[in-house]
Parts: C-alpha cells; structure tokens; sequence
C-alpha cells in the first residue's frame, strides 16, 4: 500500500534559499455508521529508532468541559506510549479539534515548529485515528529527509483513514 | 449465609495447593492506561477456576492496600462484596502508576484429635485460641501470598513497585503498564528482598472459558530471580509464582509457603 515517487524536479527555482517543506493530506472518509464520531488523529515523524523525531498534530475533542476529550487520547495507543503520555495537553501548535469528513492539508516546514530541525535520514510518516465507538488504524510513510528533490508518498486506510498523501520538497 | 461465605472464602485465599490448582485468585481492573482529566478505574475482585470470570466466590477485600503514584495510601472506594466478586473503585488524582494490591498471612494446620483428622485455618494470634494443645501428628504451614495489579495515568512511574522486602514479590524490569503483544518482558521475582532463583512462573491469558486448552506459559526464574515472557498476544493475563521454605515468622509453622499472583494487560501493537 506505500509507495514513494520521486517527481521530476522541474521549474524549481534553482540556487533559491529555501526551506524544505513537508505537507501531508489526511482523508477523513464518510462511514455508513448509525452513531458518528469525529475520529481523533495524531500526526508525527518516527526515526529508525521507533524514537518520534516531531509531533505534528493531534485532533481531539477539545470542547467538552472539564477537558473531557482528553479521556480518550490514550486510544491513538501507539502515539500515547510513543509521546502523547508524556505531553501536557492542549498542546502548543500541536493540539487542534477534530476534523471532519473530507480531506485536510498540514504544511510543515523544516526549521519551524512544530516539525524543527531534523537530522538527515530515514524517517517515517505516521498518521493514527481513533474513533469513539468504532475502530482504529495506523499508517506510516516513509521519506528521506532533508528531500533533495521533490518526493511523493501516500498509503491508504482500510477503515477509518482514507487516503494519507506524503509530498516533501527541498 | 454471609459470615459463612466469607469464611469459606479466607479460607480458599490460605488454602491454595502448589501448582495444578483448582482456583485463581485475582483483580482486574477496568482500565490499566488511562489519560484525561478525572479518571476512575473500577475493580473486580474474585477467586474463580477460569480467567476472568466471576463464577466461584468473591475476593475479600479486608487485606486490600492502593498506593499512590507518590507513595501515599489512596483509598479504594464504593467496596462491595457480593455473591461472587468483589468491586471496588480508585479515584486516579494523581499521574503516574498506582498499585492495588491484597495481602494475606495465614496460617493453617492439620491434626489428630481423638483419632479424628482435624484441619485449621486462620491467623498465628487465633492459633493458640484454637488448636488444641495436646493435637497430634500437628502440621502448621504458614501460607504468605501478594496478589497485585497496576495501573497508570499518563507517563508510567516506579515508585510503587519498589519492593516492600517482605514475602515473595515482583520487581519488574520491563513496567507493567507497558506491555505489547509480540515484545519481550523482563521482571524479577524477590523473596525478601532477596532474588528468587528458580522458582516457576506460571502465565495465563485470560478468556479460558471460549477456548479449549489453557494456553498456560511456564517458565523459570534464573540465578538473579529474573525472567522474561513474550506475550503471544494482546489481551489480560494472570501471572503466578509460588515457592516453599522454612523461614517462617511464626515458631509453630515448620513450613512457608510464599504465592505472588498479578494481572497484567498486554495491548495490541
């Protein structure tokens, strides 16, 4: 399901100082379910290490009172034992409320929190959505970072993420 | 009815035979990791044959301890003892790992009383009260056992399983909120505060009742009290360990018996 495309480098300003950008499309999917939840969704980068190099985002219910939306960020299971356990939240430029159905675009950039500075290597993207009763999925993309020419990288959910885009550029 | 119940049940707590035993004792919580911000766990406490079912009689709660993330007693609320479990609830207000744990000394003995076997159970206070003094063919087994479960709010910390020194206990290497299916975990059994060497661990996963073999994993502490156990998969599992010595703490007991069981969760990866 995970595939890495370089792109032709073609009308890129050449010699411009620029710094490299990391954007990745989340897709919501529409689910045929009786009682619907906002998933909440935790966007990081992970290093060989399984260590997370930078959280990007996380979505949760961040209206109910008394901060009862929190009860429920263990469920993204991976991400609270990999960072979130350890996060107060909300949490600055990371936290946000849940998203609906339909497609939503995160554009990083390198240097700038909350994606920082990376050392060069191997990383992976990793989204993972957790529902309120219903189900749960992770999904990673791996990339090459800093990107010396535009890539591409996407996986697709089976349940309750659809189609997750990687697109890094230098 | 009552009183008897719970007699039959202390009893069943001192009574527990080594190895290929008929009943199990344990806690299990509703939750072991939990993030938010008022978080409860609930309990249920039971001696049963299979896991985690409530089928055989309650767990009493009268040796019941919760330790706080700091090392302070948390109170276990809304205790009820019913036909066949015990519940109770813990008010998480703090982050970090909490320890339930249930403690039992006992003592009990055999004996011939004008030609008739006799069986005791009770406590070394009660002992002289209540065992005749001329009894024959008098056997007195002191019987120890730990029986623990943890559970963490937020980032998982160690204060709690700092071992008390006392009977048979676990140290754990790996924490024991922080289990996955398919990784290796290291824990270390003490016996006082000393490593427990070759002892046998006994490993269940819980859902006995819709399978047909027991899927028990055994294994064996090594010279440092230590060993390791890759969960096969996610899910609650019983643990147990038990061990026989002299070292009794009271004069009458020739014998100790020392058990530590603990339920763990294993989460999916």
């Amino acid at each position: 399901m995970r595939t890495l495309i370089p792109v032709a480098v073609t009308g890129l300003m050449v010699g411009q100082a620029q710094a490299a950008d990391l954007s990745v499309r989340i897709e919501i999917p529409r689910l045929n379910v009786a009682e619907y939840h906002r998933p909440y969704v935790a966007v990081w980068v992970e290093g060989p290490d399984q260590k997370v190099a930078a959280n990007l985002a996380v979505w949760y219910d961040v209206k109910l009172k008394n901060d009862e939306g929190t009860k429920w960020l263990k469920d993204m299971r991976q991400w609270w034992r990999r960072s979130g356990r350890e996060l107060t939240m909300p949490a600055d430029g990371i936290s946000g409320a849940t998203r609906p159905v339909g497609e939503h675009q995160l554009v990083f950039s390198d240097g700038k929190a909350p994606l920082g500075k990376l050392a060069e290597g191997k990383y992976e993207l990793v989204v993972e959505a957790a529902r309120e009763v219903g189900g749960r999925e992770l999904l990673r993309i791996p990339f090459q970072w800093p990107p010396r020419a535009p890539e591409k990288g996407e996986a697709r959910g089976q349940h309750e993420l659809g189609r997750v885009a990687l697109e890094t550029k230098p | 009815m009552k009183m008897s119940l719970k007699w039959a049940a202390l009893a069943l707590a001192f009574s527990l035979p080594l190895s290929a035993q008929a009943h199990r004792m344990w806690m299990l919580p509703s939750a072991t990791v939990l993030s938010g911000a008022d978080p409860w766990v609930t309990v249920d406490a039971a001696v049963s044959n299979d896991l985690f079912y409530f089928e055989h009689f309650p767990l009493q709660l009268n040796n019941l301890s919760v330790t706080a993330p700091d090392g302070a007693a948390a109170k276990a609320e809304n205790q009820s003892t019913g036909r066949y479990r015990s519940t109770f609830d813990v008010h998480l207000t703090q982050t970090g790992t909490y320890k339930l744990a249930v403690v039992n000394n006992g003592v009990f003995a055999s004996y011939k009383e004008n030609g008739k076997n006799k069986r005791w159970r009770g406590t070394a206070e009660k002992f002289a009260q209540e065992v005749p003094t001329d009894a024959q063919d008098l056997r007195v087994t002191q019987a120890n056992s730990r029986l623990e479960t943890f559970v963490t709010v937020g980032k998982p910390t160690d204060t709690v399983l700092k071992p008390t020194g006392v009977g048979l206990e676990l140290a754990p290497i790996t924490h024991p909120n922080d289990l996955f299916a398919k990784e290796e975990a290291s824990f270390r059994m003490l016996l006082d505060g000393k490593p427990a060497a070759g002892i046998e661990v006994s490993i269940v996963p819980g859902g006995i009742r819709y399978r047909d073999q027991l899927h028990e994993v055994k294994t064996r502490t090594d010279a440092d009290g230590k060993f390791t156990v890759t969960w096969p998969e996610p899910g609650m599992y019983w643990l147990e360990a038990e061990t026989k010595d002299d070292k009794t703490t009271f004069d009458k007991a020739k014998e100790r018996r020392s058990t530590y069981v603990a339920t763990f969760e294993v989460l999916p990866e």
